[in-house]
């Protein structure tokens, strides 16, 4: 929209061609100015420019609808108006139906927490056809640390679904929905992203799962700074890509341990806090979410993964449709299954807190040493899990 | 120079100047006829430099005079007084919240709201797009909304569960003070709460702009809009910029657009901003992001925290309004009172 060219938006003649003139060719690069600055530019005076831009920014705006034309559109056009059912009774409810069309929904958590596993499940889920529940769409599975498992796919699609499974043929069919995509670096990333729109816009992919982006990340810029905008356009893209095409979008990302108790405040609560006496400054480290607070702000839900006194919970920490609630879980061979449908409701900002205690130690220990190992594959060689 | 304030060309100046004009009188005291030649422009032309130059001198002759102040667009303070009773807030459903605001969200005022992420701001925003439609019976605008949405974070089913609950709490209102009138019910269908709020949604800092330009447009075409809500502000400028200056000039000319928007419309600009961290006095602090100069952007400036288990809000800036912080919760209903029984309002 903002790349049109000044030329083809209907403007008086006379002024298109002062724009050209001064190499003003689209109307991104009109409203990147001010309009005083256009107005030294442009040589023109107040009124002229004022008239100019509001003709511009009324053809680069985008169309106006109301709320409740969304919701009329999303029950028309979309299965469950626009979620994708994950099978887990709590969450789904929590969810308003389950995983939204065009939002980003991250799941967070420790390695081995079973992330990959809930992905495994919703791509099947995905592929399924709409009759059992699913979308009947292609899936595109970002695999950057190479953890995807077709084995381990069709072990839970025949323990979760066996009549579908146990049809000739079907189990093919369903795997053969999938498609694995192994970028090894940001920008290759970016490059399969541009060609995933464009099979998007044939209406084939119905699910896109990127596992994980912290992996894409964290892997390729040292300081903080690059990354961050390395990051920001992604994330940018990712969501503009989510919205236009109305799919759901799934990422995972990695924990990382944080020292100290502090948690940021604002400078009015510091100079209250101040005033308190001092509370002794602990030095245990807890794990917060990798990829910062921009990060954070940009994911539309967020599920935390977490292991609490040896009991997973799977934990709605940020959903602008459901109440912060967590459901114990467990992973058995049909996938992830909740044990509890009615969630604990958490108070405060405990629900962001993520948590590993009591996960056994051996399976972390070979968890955590498979990442690392997959980051070095060139070193090691092929590996098997 | 006096030249400089006259909102004309460049190249026009530069004639004026280089003909010996220097003060707006000078231009004042001329004829049209003689400004054309000496500067070589059409008659038409100068005579809008005329009228540029004599409204402006107006200006500086009536200094101290208060009847050609009220003609040349200025308010004494006592009208301005008159005014601010009578106009109005939307409430944001949670008493307390309300009572530091002093009614509410006030309309001809830009107010910002910021937090971390998950703490409510996007909840806010539509718990007020649904209640600026309060009926004027019910001490509401009756007015509609404009959502402005740049990271996608409006859920359709959340304002249909926002709107539902309003509508409920209206009719047990309703039901409470009009035991007697029958025909006091509450008429309103959530359906038509969700078609009062115009919905747009913007994909890059151009249309971010392009849509505030055109909003003067579109309010005085729907002149029954009393809000407009855009979560967040912040998104798209974080993102793309390499020229923060250029940042600081967009951002400082979409503020002034938007209070200009909210004076001559008397409509309420409310704008969610997001948190970033800041390095003071050797330790990391949160504070809303978009930097300095955007803090002084903004009437009314209300961050959202937490506080133990309960989520406040703190009014860090406001002209007539004092410091104080107070307990809010969202529920499945949306925003209401905290549960907590502990002390209310904090004064800080």
């Amino acid at each position: 929209m903002a790349n049109k060219l000044i030329n083809q938006l209907g403007l008086p003649k006379s002024i298109a061609n002062i724009f050209a003139a001064r190499n003003i060719i689209t109307a991104k690069a009109a409203l990147s100015l001010t309009e005083f600055e256009l107005m030294e530019l442009l040589d023109v005076g107040m009124t002229e420019v004022t008239f100019a831009m509001a003709h511009i920014s009324e053809v680069v705006c985008p169309p106006c609808q109301t709320a409740l034309l969304l919701m009329e559109q999303r029950v028309r056009n979309e299965s469950l108006a626009g979620h994708l059912p994950t099978r887990l009774k709590g969450l789904d409810e929590a969810l308003c139906g389950g995983i939204p069309f065009g939002v980003l929904t991250e799941l967070v958590g420790p390695p081995g927490i079973g992330k990959t596993q809930f992905c495994l499940k919703l791509s099947l889920l995905a592929s399924l056809p709409v009759n059992c529940g699913g979308l009947e769409g292609r899936v595109i599975y970002i695999d950057v640390e190479s953890k995807f498992s077709s084995k381990r796919l069709i072990e839970i699609g025949t323990k979760s679904f066996p009549e579908i499974f146990h049809k000739k043929g079907m189990a093919q069919e369903m795997a053969g929905r999938i498609m694995i995509l192994r970028p090894t670096s940001l920008s290759e990333f970016a490059e399969s992203l541009h060609r995933i729109k464009v099979s998007l816009l044939q209406q084939q992919v119905k699910l896109l799962i990127i596992d994980s982006m912290a992996a894409l990340v964290l892997g390729e810029h040292d300081s903080g700074a690059s990354r961050q905008q390395a990051l920001g356009w992604h994330v940018s893209f990712i969501k503009s890509l989510a919205e236009f095409s109305r799919i759901p979008i799934v990422l995972t990302n990695q924990v990382r341990s944080q020292i100290g108790d502090e948690s940021l405040m604002y400078s009015f609560q510091a100079r209250s806090h101040s005033t308190k006496e001092d509370t002794p400054v602990t030095f245990d480290s807890h794990l917060v979410a990798a990829l910062g607070i921009n990060w954070a702000h940009a994911v539309t839900i967020r599920l935390v993964l977490e292991s609490k006194s040896g009991q997973r919970f799977i934990k709605l920490a940020k959903s602008p449709i459901s109440p912060p609630l967590a459901f114990p879980f467990n992973i058995t061979a049909s996938g992830i299954v909740l044990l509890d449908d009615n969630g604990i409701e958490m108070k405060g900002p405990e629900i962001n807190n993520i948590h590993c205690q009591g996960l056994s130690l051996r399976f972390l220990v070979i968890r955590s040493v498979e990442c690392i190992l997959s980051e070095h594959k060139n070193f090691f060689g092929k590996i098997k899990p | 120079m006096e030249i400089g304030m006259l909102p004309i060309s460049a190249s026009k100046r530069g004639k004026l100047l280089a003909a010996g004009y220097t003060t707006l009188h000078s231009i004042a005291t001329t004829s049209i006829t003689h400004l054309a030649t000496d500067i070589e422009v059409s008659e038409s032309e100068a005579l809008e430099i005329l009228n540029f130059a004599t409204r402006n001198s107006a200006l500086e002759r009536s200094s101290g005079s208060n009847t050609n102040v009220i003609q040349v667009g200025g308010q004494t303070a006592w009208d301005m007084l008159n005014e601010e009773r009578f106009s109005s807030s939307i409430t944001t459903s949670c008493a307390d919240l309300d009572n530091i605001l002093g009614g509410g969200i006030n309309c001809k005022e830009v107010t910002e709201i910021g937090g971390v992420p998950g703490i409510g701001k996007t909840q806010i925003g539509i718990q007020l797009a649904v209640n600026v439609q309060i009926p004027l019976d019910y001490g509401g605008l009756g007015g509609k909304a404009i959502y402005i949405d740049t990271e996608g974070s409006f859920m359709v089913e959340r304002v249909l569960q926002i709107a539902e609950a309003c509508i409920e709490d209206m009719s047990e209102y309703s039901h409470h003070f009009h035991k007697d009138n029958q025909a006091y019910g509450v008429k309103m269908h959530p359906n038509s709460i969700l078609e009062n709020i115009f919905y747009f949604r913007v994909c890059s800092y151009t249309e971010q702009i392009a849509l505030v330009n055109y909003l003067d447009k579109f309010v005085t075409e729907h002149k029954d809009v009393k809000i407009i809500i855009i979560d967040s502000v912040t998104f798209h400028f974080r993102q793309d910029f390499e020229d923060m200056a250029l940042r600081t000039r967009l951002l400082g000319e979409m503020s002034l657009k938007l209070m200009k928007l909210a004076k001559n419309f008397s409509l309420a600009v409310v704008m969610l901003n997001q948190v970033t961290t800041k390095h003071v006095e050797g330790s990391f602090q949160l504070t809303l992001a978009l930097g300095d100069s955007w803090s002084h952007s903004c009437t009314n400036r209300i961050i959202l925290y937490w506080n133990g288990d309960e989520r406040h809000a703190y009014i860090d800036k406001s002209p007539s309004l004092k410091s104080a912080s107070a307990p809010y919760s969202v529920t499945s209903r949306g925003i209401r009172n905290s549960t907590s029984s502990s002390k209310r309002i904090k004064m800080v």
